[in-house]
């Protein structure tokens, strides 16, 4: 429905005319412990935000391994050299103590759902409600040869930020001009949609400046491109054209690493560099709670809450959902909050927000420059029990260096939101 | 005592419609009840986070975007429906502005109109250390 300026006026007006204000009791104050695991953009979102919303009054605990936090958002532009790995490396020291969260660097072995009792390596804690924020896990049954570290070494996927963005970039540093990079998708659903395209561009940028007579070959799981695909088509033939060769509905079935060859169906694809992506499912820590339940990969969960339809009082968050909302940072940020919301209800008596709504962007960099959105706003269908696009939604018209500066923006924001 | 801030339990003080525009006086709302912070619902807390990842925490955007914090209310109702109507153009506001219904846009308004302004922290980098 289209509300133009004249409409707008009347329903204030008539809100204004007919109605009383309302004089609350002051909300009871939220108790309890909230432990969540996980410091990514959902867990540590959702930390800061249990903190804030109670008032301080939750304690809340966060479990993860890493001292540091490692931004997928824009790491594919270390691999076009358009961005350096300590861009977007930061710690947790203002986070932790502007908003007393508690922390604790240590990996999570097990989860006694009963009790409510995380296991710690060393030591556990109890908890009223759990948050897992997992991320994503890679399906190494399917590509075996490809699990070590070892591996990695050699053919990195780079798709989780950190020693092995760095890896894969030198690698490109040192390939000859004339050699073939080779860049593999595994089928959706799987972290950040439009990543493996808008790293095409990244590593095409680098190339085309620096060792033209190289070709990129992408083998594409999908039957297309997945995410602001007329978008990606036209920047890859308008801007790289020549050295991008895009062959879809291309599984790789095995690697040979020591030699750099994949495998698919129908052919064998020799590379310089290889850069397989593997297929994806929740983080481990939700495969060991027992929440992933959707094709034993993602977790069904309330989106009124974030609670698992499986596990009681263990609510999941970011990557490791199964829903039709895109697998990105906003995403999974905007989840982290209407759960942490939630939870910050449910300990204090009340009823959660029936008709949650919340906006995702996100922006592909097609050059050091220059970038496109995608971005909706996304409502609770009460109907449906999930949530689905609102109107409006949808991707720019084509890349501009002002969209690059607001993929800037966007970054320095979130981060500053989520890390302070 | 907390006021729940919602357009359907307002009086009609709360809401001057001026000069032929929907602009509506924020300081007769907060004359009416002095000292009182407005408390806002989840439904709202949640979505103004959400506008968090590009324009900072309450709005205390740390740059490359509007500072929504302390913003003019009115203004900020008017610019919404600039985007939603396509009379003010953007890249990518549009796709928010519509996406919300005008009970959130006014919500949203006097929600960032009451933030305070601050300067956001900017979290220091690190090398890496893996």
């Amino acid at each position: 429905m289209a509300i133009d300026r004249r409409d707008f006026l009347k329903i204030a007006a008539s809100k204004a005319l007919f109605s009383l204000p309302m004089l609350s009791k002051a909300a009871t104050q939220a108790k309890g412990r909230v432990v969540v695991i996980g410091g990514g953009y959902a867990g540590a979102t959702a930390a800061k935000y249990l903190r804030t919303w109670s008032n301080g009054g939750l304690d809340v605990i966060v479990v993860e391994p890493r001292s540091q936090f490692v931004s997928c958002p824009l790491s594919n532009l270390v691999l076009g050299g358009n961005k350096d790995i300590n861009d977007l490396t930061f710690g947790y020291d203002l986070l932790k103590s502007n908003h007393g969260i508690q922390w604790v660097n240590d990996e999570v072995v097990a989860i006694d759902v009963a009790s409510r009792v995380v296991k710690m390596k060393q030591g556990e804690l109890a908890y009223d409600r759990l948050v897992i924020a997992p991320g994503i896990d890679f399906m190494f049954e399917q590509l075996p040869m490809l699990q070590s570290p070892e591996a990695q070494e050699v053919v990195p996927h780079a798709w989780k930020a950190g020693a092995q963005t760095v890896n894969l970039r030198k690698q490109l540093e040192s390939m000859k001009d004339g050699g073939v990079f080779v860049m593999s998708i595994p089928k959706a659903p799987y972290r950040c949609p439009p990543g493996p395209y808008e790293r095409v561009c990244q590593v095409a940028f680098y190339l085309k400046n620096h060792k033209p007579n190289s070709k990129i070959i992408v083998l594409d799981a999908n039957a297309e491109i997945i995410s602001k695909k007329s978008l990606f088509t036209k920047a890859w033939a308008e801007m790289y054209a020549g050295m991008i060769d895009y062959r879809p509905n291309s599984s790789v079935l095995a690697v040979d690493v020591a030699t750099k060859n994949v495998k698919t169906e129908f052919e064998s694809v020799q590379a310089n560099v290889l850069n397989v992506i593997p297929p994806q499912r929740a983080g481990k820590i939700a495969q060991i709670v027992g929440a992933a339940s959707v094709d034993k990969r993602w977790c069904e969960v309330d989106f009124l809450t974030y609670e698992s339809k499986i596990v009681p009082n263990v609510h999941i968050i970011g990557d490791s959902v199964s829903a039709a909302l895109p697998k990105s940072a906003h995403m999974a940020t905007s989840q982290a909050r209407v759960c942490a919301n939630a939870i910050v209800a449910l300990l204090s008596d009340q009823a959660p927000d029936t008709l949650p709504v919340f906006a995702n962007t996100c922006y592909s960099y097609v050059s050091d420059k220059m970038a496109m959105h995608v971005a909706n706003v996304y409502r609770y269908d009460a109907n449906k029990k999930m949530m689905v696009p609102a109107e409006g939604g949808g991707v720019s018209d084509k890349p501009s260096e002002l969209e690059g500066n607001y993929a800037q923006a966007w970054a320095k924001n979130i981060w500053s939101d989520v890390l302070t | 005592m907390k006021v729940q801030l919602n357009m359907i339990k307002k009086t009609h003080k709360s809401l001057l419609v001026s000069v032929g525009f929907f602009v509506f006086s924020l300081n007769a709302y907060a004359d009416a009840y002095s000292n009182k912070s407005i408390a806002t619902t989840p439904h709202i807390q949640t979505l103004a986070a959400s506008c968090g990842a590009c324009h900072g925490s309450q709005g205390n955007s740390v740059g490359g975007s509007s500072v929504l914090a302390g913003l003019d209310a009115s203004h900020f109702v008017l610019q919404m429906m600039a985007f939603r109507n396509g009379s003010r153009s953007a890249t990518v506001m549009q796709r928010h502005a519509k996406g919300l219904t005008v009970e959130e846009i006014n919500d949203l308004a006097i929600y960032f109109a009451q933030q305070k302004r601050v300067t956001a922290l900017i979290p220091p980098n690190q090398r890496l250390a893996e």
